[in-house]
């Protein structure tokens, strides 16, 4: 009985099979539209402060209770994910782009190309990610888009190597030698050619770091050296929290559960899409 | 053997030379530069600024500069903290001994717990232990190192008052340094031993469909020793270095911690220097944990050859 197959429908097929894989996938896709709708969803404006209300417990008016400027947690939630995950989605965006360009050119070109830059691969790994964006932000004292650059810098690195191991051996292949024969420039074999079959691992690489970004953009705000209040993200909500924590522990409590919960179902979907893309686990 | 080791250190010349180069940029792009320290000082005028720099060298092209400054670096002169005047040197090494402490403690909670979790949830693949350990992982890869302190604070000290909040206790009284050891180590070995239990179990499991495994079954071997003696040894070796090659993940781990629990070692130290804006210090941590990076990866590199006697040394 044949049926139709394709790449795609393979992967596909594979993945939906994933329960955990598609949990992750409906849980951030349900964060993201709320996030992405907080205008419509929150009954507050997000930096609203009310004096009449300070410090309220979680209520049915104010779902995740407020903070000590009587401003409402679940709004201010709902807006700092906006903030939070962009953030994080950007700046893994960013990572894969540089990630493959490095690995591509490096897998590709080979010789003294793949040596320095596989280097200088090597020296950004011994760096330990964390203290490096630390000092990197505290000196920039970062807008949005300095801070997505700055989490790019030290989340390129993996999806370079994987690139360049998929390179070493595509470029060796006779379609590749054909294209080279008919004439086709370095820089169309590469985008053509090449990119296409070693894009598993990108997306791979490029969901984790996701979750990487996520955490790392938290750690950072919570620190104080990542997005500066007013502008709530989930991590300078805990910053702000930490003071009050004894006495109103839902402040810290949720945006740290939104925190995981997004970290988590994003590595969930990896980890599915990891089985699901494998050529190796190809039944 | 010999030339192998000589070509292995040679190759971590590159890497020194690398992290130093991105320190340095740091330096120059840090607002004010090296002299950054006098540009608030009321009494130096900018003429003053001017014989500094030329004094310091600081006018010279910039490769000298840095072959200078990678020299007097690489001789022990660290500078002095712009926030307490000591030399950073010692500053770092009164630091240091609270985060090996906690990076130590933490790392052996977490082989013990991984190794075991990951060898069980192998060899009882599928079952609902198997599952629980996957689940634990990805919660121990996704969860927020800060909030999960955050929340133990909030449990374990605020709320049953088991364990103090926060710090380091009586440096001269063991037992309290260990009670307030037991949160940041919870914290940090959680951090780190969700990852290692799923390589782990994913090494288990490979070395366990190999055929000199079979053989052992076939020779009727109880399973306990095919597990432990023929396949365990086999399984680990990659574990191991994965292990130590997460140093620097579990040295930004400890920033994190340290910073939750106001543990006095080099993580709180550098997130003080910055509130402080302390440049010489924060450079320093941050070249010494570069190095003891590149130094534990070169001595895992020697290690696996002696734990796998596959490895032909050239």
């Amino acid at each position: 009985m044949p049926r139709k197959s394709s790449l795609y429908r393979d992967t596909w097929r594979r993945f939906a099979r994933d329960r955990l894989a598609i949990g992750g996938l409906i849980i951030l896709l349900t964060l993201g539209l709320a996030a992405g709708s907080a205008p419509l969803l929150a009954r507050f404006a997000p930096n609203q402060v009310d004096l009449r209300k300070l410090d309220a417990a979680p209520s049915r008016a104010h779902w995740f209770g407020t903070d000590d400027l009587g401003r409402d947690e679940f709004s201010r939630a709902l807006y700092a994910g906006r903030v939070s995950l962009s953030i994080g989605v950007l700046s893994a965006a960013v990572a894969a782009v540089a990630g493959t360009t490095v690995g591509s050119s490096a897998g590709y070109y080979g010789g003294g190309v793949d040596s320095v830059l596989m280097r200088a691969t090597d020296v950004v790994l011994s760096i330990p990610p964390l203290p490096l964006v630390i000092v990197l932000s505290a000196i920039a004292k970062p807008s949005p888009l300095i801070l997505i650059l700055i989490i790019a810098g030290i989340g390129w690195m993996g999806t370079a190597r994987l690139v360049r191991s998929a390179f070493l051996t595509i470029r060796e292949g006779e379609y590749v030698e054909a294209a080279r024969a008919m004439g086709c420039s370095n820089l169309r074999i590469i985008l053509r050619h090449a990119l296409p079959n070693s894009l598993g691992p990108v997306i791979v690489a490029a969901t984790l770091a996701v979750g990487n970004a996520i955490i790392t953009e938290s750690v950072l705000s919570f620190l104080g050296v990542g997005v500066q209040p007013p502008t709530a993200s989930w991590g300078n909500m805990l910053q702000h929290a930490e003071s009050t924590m004894a006495t109103n522990p839902w402040l810290s409590i949720f945006p740290g559960l939104f925190i995981l919960l997004s970290a988590l179902s994003v590595n969930a979907l990896g980890d599915g899409l990891r089985d699901a893309l494998d050529v190796r686990m190809k039944e | 053997m010999t030339t192998y080791l000589l070509r292995r250190m040679l190759s971590t010349v590159p890497l020194v030379v690398g992290v130093s180069i991105i320190v340095f940029g740091i330096l120059q792009a840090m607002p004010g530069g090296p002299l950054a320290v006098y540009l608030d000082n009321p009494y130096i005028t900018g003429k003053d600024l001017a014989l500094l720099r030329h004094q310091l060298g600081l006018d010279q092209p910039l490769y000298i500069q840095y072959i200078r400054w990678f020299e007097s670096y690489m001789s022990g002169r660290w500078g002095v903290s712009y926030a307490s005047g000591e030399p950073v040197g010692r500053l770092i090494a009164g630091r240091a001994p609270a985060t090996v402490l906690l990076m130590g403690a933490s790392f052996m909670v977490a082989a013990v717990f991984a190794i075991t979790a990951g060898v069980y949830s192998a060899v009882r693949q599928y079952s609902l232990f198997d599952y629980s350990v996957t689940l634990f992982s990805f919660l121990g890869i996704s969860v927020p190192v800060f909030w999960l302190g955050l929340m133990l604070q909030l449990l374990l000290a605020v709320n049953l008052g088991w364990l103090p909040v926060a710090g380091f206790g009586a440096a001269d009284n063991s037992m309290d340094v260990l009670r307030h050891l037991i949160m940041p180590t919870i914290v940090l070995s959680l951090f780190i031993a969700g990852r290692w239990s799923r390589f782990t179990r994913a090494g288990v499991l490979e070395v366990l469909s190999q055929d000199y495994v079979r053989t052992a079954r076939a020779k009727g071997l109880s399973e306990r020793t095919v597990i432990f003696r023929h396949a365990l040894r086999t399984s680990l070796t990659p574990v191991v270095t994965i292990m130590a090659l997460d140093l620097a993940g579990l040295f930004s781990g400890a920033v994190v911690t340290e910073t939750v629990f106001a543990w006095p070692g080099m993580g709180s130290l550098l997130i003080q220097s910055i509130s402080n804006v302390d440049y010489p210090t924060l450079l320093a941590i941050l070249m010494l944990s570069s190095f003891a990076v590149i130094l534990s990866n070169l001595l895992v590199d020697v290690l696996y050859g002696i734990l796998d006697p596959r490895i032909v040394y050239r």
